[in-house]
């Protein structure tokens, strides 16, 4: 059945076939081809400079265990001079969190790269075991994103370095765009295929994997025989993304380039400036510092709402007023480390003298 | 009527569904034994009912859906692609390694 030599060089027995082109290619060529891809991604969008300090977000999962893998190959091979850091976030789960963690920890060792991991408990005073003790299995999905989001550009401004790297994938964001437009998100949906978001962030973030197929990112694993940690979240995931993902499995299952396809429609989308000036304007939280488009960054909201007791309120802008109108926020109130503005970006951000 | 010895491995998750073990070995019939088809030799389609039926420990809406393998599940025949090998039509052999991986887990 199988043909019998690589389309590619001609020559070696095909293991595989690349969803994006339907080229059938021996395990020589599919590792060349992915990391040569990889590689073109990041120079194409000249997504660093020499000396650069980048962490890799790391999960232990199989995306970022990949990235962090191609990420030092592809730094020694042609020769990019970054400083590689692994920053994992211990969102407090038992039987999830703390298994993957031992993963990343092995990863460290195998990959020779400095760790950092932050805790929820650390920064925020509560793990997600006792937050879904809490708020119960429905929003707490809300609560692990937002708080993510900030732990890891907090993690990274400790480690000092100037960029994050993420393992997040083609199907990841094809299912994003499906999810935007399915909510009419369109602040969202204009910016979540950038490869690259900054200054909407205080540190810059990136998707190395944008172009890269999770079937092939699991064969790579596969191939590679690399470590990697597979559980569900014990959490229940987010089940909005699961149905679209259902979803983008199904059409991808008929037609491959579904995914790529999709991928190209979010780009083609611009939103218009009279939108966009409805959309509210980044400002720094009056509390701790972080970036937000209202007085209180998301993180310190959710957390006001932990302590007092009302999590479920904290959650909507509406429930945020009401929160706001039932007393004044407590003075002895936990609140989060206030975030130093790194320096790299400080300077950025100067006047130009006269 | 001989049986197939076969290696299978389940990974990203998917032993979870099969007593949380990796590697199996199983000894399947080497021709359907029912139906319409009966007598004909076993294919991969064939497996993936007789693990449903045979291995599968829980939840088996997360191997098997609308009756065949469900999207998002990857498949190696002996280390290649099942895609290159016909997918469901391969005719299995004795001593052939099956894996399967989920690709449904977070990263």
């Amino acid at each position: 059945m199988a043909p019998k030599s690589c389309s590619l060089c001609q020559n070696a027995k095909p293991i595989l076939r690349r969803p994006k082109t339907g080229q059938q290619i021996c395990k020589h060529c599919f590792f060349t081809v992915f990391e040569t891809e990889v590689h073109n991604t990041i120079t194409e969008a000249k997504l660093f400079k020499p000396g650069d300090r980048v962490a890799i977000g790391a999960s232990g999962g199989k995306d970022s265990t990949v990235l962090a893998y191609v990420m030092k190959t592809l730094n020694e091979r042609y020769k990019y001079g970054l400083s590689l850091f692994l920053l994992s976030i211990d969102e407090g789960i038992t039987g999830y969190r703390d298994d993957s963690l031992q993963t990343v920890k092995r990863n460290q060792q195998q990959y020779d790269m400095p760790l950092k991991i932050l805790s929820y408990e650390e920064l925020y005073g509560w793990t997600m075991d006792r937050v879904v003790s809490t708020v119960g299995k429905k929003s707490n999905c809300t609560f692990c994103g937002v708080f993510r989001r900030q732990a890891l550009d907090r993690g990274a401004a400790s480690l000092g370095v100037d960029h994050i790297v993420t393992g997040h994938n083609a199907d990841d964001i094809a299912e994003t765009v499906l999810m935007n437009i399915m909510r009419g998100d369109i602040a969202r949906l204009g910016r979540c295929t950038a490869i690259c978001t900054q200054g909407e962030d205080t540190i810059r973030r990136s998707k190395p994997f944008k172009y890269a197929y999770e079937k092939e990112i699991v064969m790579y694993a596969y191939f590679r025989k690399l470590d990697y940690f597979s559980t569900e979240c014990i959490y229940s995931p987010d089940a909005y993304r699961g149905h679209a993902r259902g979803f983008l499995k199904d059409l991808e299952a008929t037609r491959p380039s579904a995914i790529i396809d999709i991928i190209h429609s979010g780009e083609a989308f611009e939103v218009k400036d009279e939108v966009r000036a409805t959309q509210k304007t980044q400002q720094t939280c009056k509390r701790c510092g972080y970036m937000s488009s209202n007085n209180l960054c998301k993180a310190c909201s959710l957390l006001e709402g932990l302590e007092r007791g009302m999590a479920a309120t904290a959650i909507s802008d509406k429930g945020r007023r009401k929160l706001d109108g039932q007393a004044p926020t407590p003075e002895n109130l936990r609140t989060i480390p206030y975030f130093h503005t790194p320096i790299t970006v400080a300077i950025d951000v100067l006047p130009t003298p006269p | 009527m001989v049986d197939l010895k076969l290696k299978i491995e389940f990974g990203g998750g998917l032993e979870l569904l099969f007593s949380n073990r990796r590697t199996h070995f199983v000894d399947i019939p080497s021709t359907k034994q029912q139906g319409d088809r009966e007598g004909e030799p076993v294919d991969m389609d064939f497996l993936i009912h007789w693990l449903r039926s045979n291995s599968l420990k829980e939840r088996p809406e997360l191997f098997v859906e609308n009756e065949t393998l469900r999207p998002g599940i990857l498949v190696l025949v002996n280390d290649i692609d099942w895609e290159l090998e016909g997918e469901g039509d391969y005719r299995l052999k004795d001593g052939d390694e099956i894996v399967f991986i989920s690709t449904l887990h977070g990263g």
